[in-house]
């Protein structure tokens, strides 16, 4: 572990490696004493290329960057190893050096384009400021230069234009404008495009190639996503909790992984692993084998789902929001128009779309949640607007949500127990002694300790949570299960975890999904068929192979197209 | 750019990293609810445990005065030791009338105290309510409540207060509860307002929709789920305003309309001390002092408070 993990062959030896870190390990003061983040990292760029840190939340890659731009956190040091720039040692360099080297040798990208622009002054300002900081021309036309170059159309104007008017990926492309505005020779880009959808994703990392490409930039692009790493990157480099586990090439890496982390990722990544699940299913395979180790033991009885029966039927659903415009006035903007599917008992119907498709709507108002503007929600049979309180306090034990956030689902004050048994509490099912037996028997279903009834939200971790919430809504033996956005907020890993374990409820319970998601990996690897929103209007439905080996539309196609590592050649294995 | 470099394949040996399964629970700490996290770090906190300290002999002092003085604070009073300085039995010297200092503030700590706690008491009841049926349900009930607390809201303290004090029923059932009374109408704005901002915040939590579609209804998870949820900025509010009611009432009574002269506190004695304050001071220190340690031990028992529950600052 002394020697550097990238060598260079014969013919490159003049070329020297752009930022070389070695031996790196950064601690936290943190309230419980000094907390080692990163240890033995090793990573080597050359000038031009593009190198990917791939890891779970929590395993270093962020830190290891920012450390080689100076920016730890208050709290973070660099305790040992060294980082070296163009063979100058810049881990302890004052700070007088590392803002003479920000800017113009290491760009950033940051990661939120939400927040990482500041929203009282005008996007042109803030390119400016960099080019003035970095003493080179920052007039007008130079500014305009800069946004054009990152792909802003109609720059000039836009330059004028506060951040607020700007939509997520322009922000994204501002951003890179300013990352790249003094040609650095390495620029970080820290999950550059995590916050997009899918297709702004596609583009923006399309163009951010491009633009590097031209400017013989050298990239550290950091991610969570090993399709997109693969695609993207060289080199990619993999780390697991603050450790430097693999690296390599990339296609090598993702055909042939060696250290039993990676190998884990690999078959886990929804993008890549998609495909594999879909040929698994054919040739019968169980899932888990395929999937990560460690969920729960399949249970014997095997409910076969009667595949024939409408349980909902969505008839021509609109609804129709009025924003507020001005003194008095008001707008209607239709969320939801004219959409109209069904979902068969005992199977996954996914819906995709991108932000403000409307998607998310059409599930508040499955769970009776926010009224229809017209049409109808007929779950088994009846309509579910016509129902009165007692009758839709009934539907409740029939439809349970789970939702997106992982951190927000859980009341926070209640403590496990309490959260699975509300249910039963509220619809007065049992006593005192059957309801914790109850509790016990969920969280065995969803393979969590039942010592976990004593703990609080906050002391678990997101999946952890995400399965407790799974657990709550099983709590009334519900028939249909609305996953909003459920599993996107997780790691990879453990998303495939809670994506087996929703998978093996389903066959054992019997139980029918409608899953929301903007992920259509995701989709692959859960649905049976799926419908495609944009804007509100349902553009496709069908069933999952239909829609992925023959789409029809080309919002379809642009958003398959855009899943990242969907262009790869899968390992030789699968194909 | 793709050149004819070689990039090695580098595995780290796997002893050094070794794989633990996937979202593994820790399961070997204790569990921790928000409540129990915010005692485990207030009771290290100096700030926290010397205001608590000071509250608990506070209020043991408004509890059993006569556990602190054998001297009866209205019987003995003489002119003979008008202004009188410290004597054997009479620590702090005499007042203008003539009777013992320490005994009058270790009697008025009752009348204060009780001022300050029915006080926040009531203005819990009201404001917390009022906030929260305005902050959870919004629409017109938020805009009616609203401008009814603003109304009370642009009342300066000490103008309304003698607005209302002068009311008849208020003139001729000077006490304890008149003052109570004037202080909730003028104070319950300023909650109401915290705890509409507190559950707006957290109305719109997924728990809150999670627990609406399990069935429980509005008011049930505005109760069982928002309210507890909000809880932590509104008891760092109501420890802070239990000192500034104690200040209000010292006020009051200073300029005449707290409490009448028969009931001993802090305020009425600071107030019959003025015609003293040049040729005896310390007449005026001793109730003021008290007053303000007083109302600084609850200012630091809030600030302990709002930083024991700052959701922010929760870890492991």
């Amino acid at each position: 572990m002394t020697t550097a993990d990238v060598r260079i062959s014969e013919a490159d030896l003049a070329d020297k490696p752009l930022l070389e870190i070695r031996d790196l390990a950064i601690s936290f003061k943190t309230g419980s004493g000094e907390v080692q983040a990163v240890r033995n990292a090793h990573l080597t760029i050359m000038p031009g290329e593009t190198v990917a840190i791939v890891g779970e939340s929590g395993s270093g890659k962020s830190t290891t960057a920012l450390a080689a731009i100076g920016l730890l956190p208050a709290n973070g040091r660099v305790s040992g190893g060294q980082i070296l720039l163009d063979g100058e040692d810049i881990s302890h360099a004052p700070e007088k050096r590392m803002i003479e080297l920000r800017g113009n040798t290491i760009g950033m990208v940051p990661q939120d384009p939400m927040s990482n622009l500041n929203p009282v002054w005008k996007i042109g300002y803030q390119v400016k400021e960099t080019l003035r900081a970095n003493g080179r021309p920052s007039g007008p036309a130079d500014v305009a230069k800069v946004l054009a170059q990152a792909g802003l159309p109609d720059a000039e104007r836009r330059a004028k234009q506060y951040p607020h008017e700007f939509s997520g990926g322009m922000r994204q492309r501002a951003l890179i404008a300013i990352g790249l505005s003094c040609q650095p020779r390495l620029l970080i880009a820290d999950e550059p495009t995590s916050a997009l959808d899918v297709t702004v994703q596609r583009q923006i990392l399309d163009h951010l190639e491009t633009m590097t490409a031209e400017l013989g930039t050298a990239v550290l692009l950091i991610t969570h996503d090993l399709g997109l790493a693969a695609e993207r990157a060289d080199k990619v480099v993999v780390m697991y909790r603050g450790q430097v586990v693999e690296a390599g090439p990339s296609l090598e890496l993702l055909q042939n992984p060696q250290h039993p982390y990676t190998q884990r990722l690999v078959a886990s990544a929804p993008s890549l692993a998609s495909r594999r699940i879909q040929v698994a299913k054919e040739l019968g395979v169980e899932s888990d084998e395929l999937l990560a180790p460690g969920t729960t033991p399949r249970g014997a009885v095997v409910v076969e789902p009667t595949m024939t029966e409408d349980v909902l039927q969505i008839q021509n659903l609109k609804k129709v929001f009025k924003l507020r415009s001005g003194f008095g006035k008001s707008t209607d903007f239709t969320a939801v128009d004219d959409v109209s599917f069904s979902v068969k008992r005992g199977t996954t119907t996914a819906i995709v779309g991108e932000s403000g498709s409307g998607k998310s709507t059409v599930a508040q108002m499955v769970l009776n949640l926010l009224q229809p503007t017209s049409g109808k929600i007929v779950f088994d049979g009846v309509d579910t607007s016509t129902l009165n309180n007692k009758e839709i306090f009934a539907f409740r034990r029939r439809v349970q949500p789970i939702f997106q956030d992982p951190y927000g689902s859980l009341d926070p004050m209640y403590n496990i127990f309490r959260t699975i048994e509300e249910p039963l509490r509220t619809h007065k099912i049992g006593d005192k002694a059957s309801r914790e037996k109850k509790v016990r028997e969920l969280l065995d279903q969803v393979a969590l300790p039942q010592s976990t009834m004593q703990r609080y939200p906050n002391e678990l971790s997101g999946g952890q949570r995400q399965r407790v919430a799974i657990a709550r809504a099983l709590a009334l033996d519900p028939e249909v299960i609305i996953c909003d956005e459920a599993v996107s907020a997780l790691d990879v890993l453990v998303q495939a975890q809670v994506l087996n374990l929703l998978a093996e409820l389903q066959s054992r319970l019997g139980l029918t999904y409608l899953f929301i998601t903007h992920d259509l990996a995701v989709v692959r690897q859960i649905a049976d068929h799926v419908c495609v929103m944009e804007k509100g209007k349902l553009v496709e439905t069908g069933s999952t192979d239909e829609v992925f080996d023959a789409p029809q539309r080309d919002y379809t196609k642009a958003l398959l197209n855009a899943i990242p590592g969907a262009r790869l050649m899968l390992p030789p294995e699968v194909a | 750019m793709k050149t004819n470099r070689v990039i090695e394949h580098f595995v780290a040996p796997v002893e050094e990293t070794p794989l633990l399964a996937t979202d593994s629970l820790k399961t070997d700490q204790a569990p921790l609810s928000l409540w129990a996290d915010a005692w485990r770090k207030l009771r290290r906190r100096p700030l926290f445990i010397i205001s608590a300290v000071m509250i608990a002999l506070i209020i043991i002092v408004a509890l059993f005065p006569g556990l602190f003085t054998q001297v009866a604070p209205n019987d003995n009073c003489q002119l003979a030791n008008s202004d009188g300085a410290p004597a054997a039995g009479h620590p702090l010297g005499f007042t203008f009338q003539g009777c013992d200092v320490y005994s009058r503030i270790i009697h008025g700590t009752q009348a204060s105290l009780m001022v300050g706690v029915f006080s926040v008491i009531f203005v819990l009841i009201i404001g917390v309510t009022l906030g929260a049926l305005a902050g959870f349900y919004g629409g017109w009930i938020d805009s009616v409540i609203a401008r009814l607390g603003d109304i009370f809201f642009a009342l300066p303290l000490i103008l309304g207060a003698l607005v209302v004090s002068q009311l008849p029923f208020m003139r001729e059932n000077r006490g304890v509860w008149t003052v109570v009374m004037v202080l909730v109408v003028l104070g319950w704005p300023q909650m109401a307002r915290i705890t509409r901002g507190a559950v707006i915040e957290v109305r719109n939590a997924d728990f809150v929709t999670a627990a609406r579609s399990l069935g429980v209804s509005r008011i049930g998870s505005l109760i069982r789920h928002v309210l507890p949820n909000a809880l932590a900025p509104i008891i760092v509010l109501a420890t802070m305003e239990l000192g500034v009611f104690i200040v209000a009432e010292a006020t009051l009574s200073f300029i005449g309309i707290g409490l009448p002269g028969s009931i001993m506190s802090w305020g009425n004695d600071i107030a019959a001390a003025k015609s003293s304050v040049r040729t005896n001071p310390a007449i005026l220190l001793y109730p003021a002092m008290a007053l303000s340690v007083t109302v600084l031990s609850f200012i630091m028992l809030g600030d302990a408070l709002r930083d024991a529950l700052d959701p922010k600052s929760r870890q492991r």
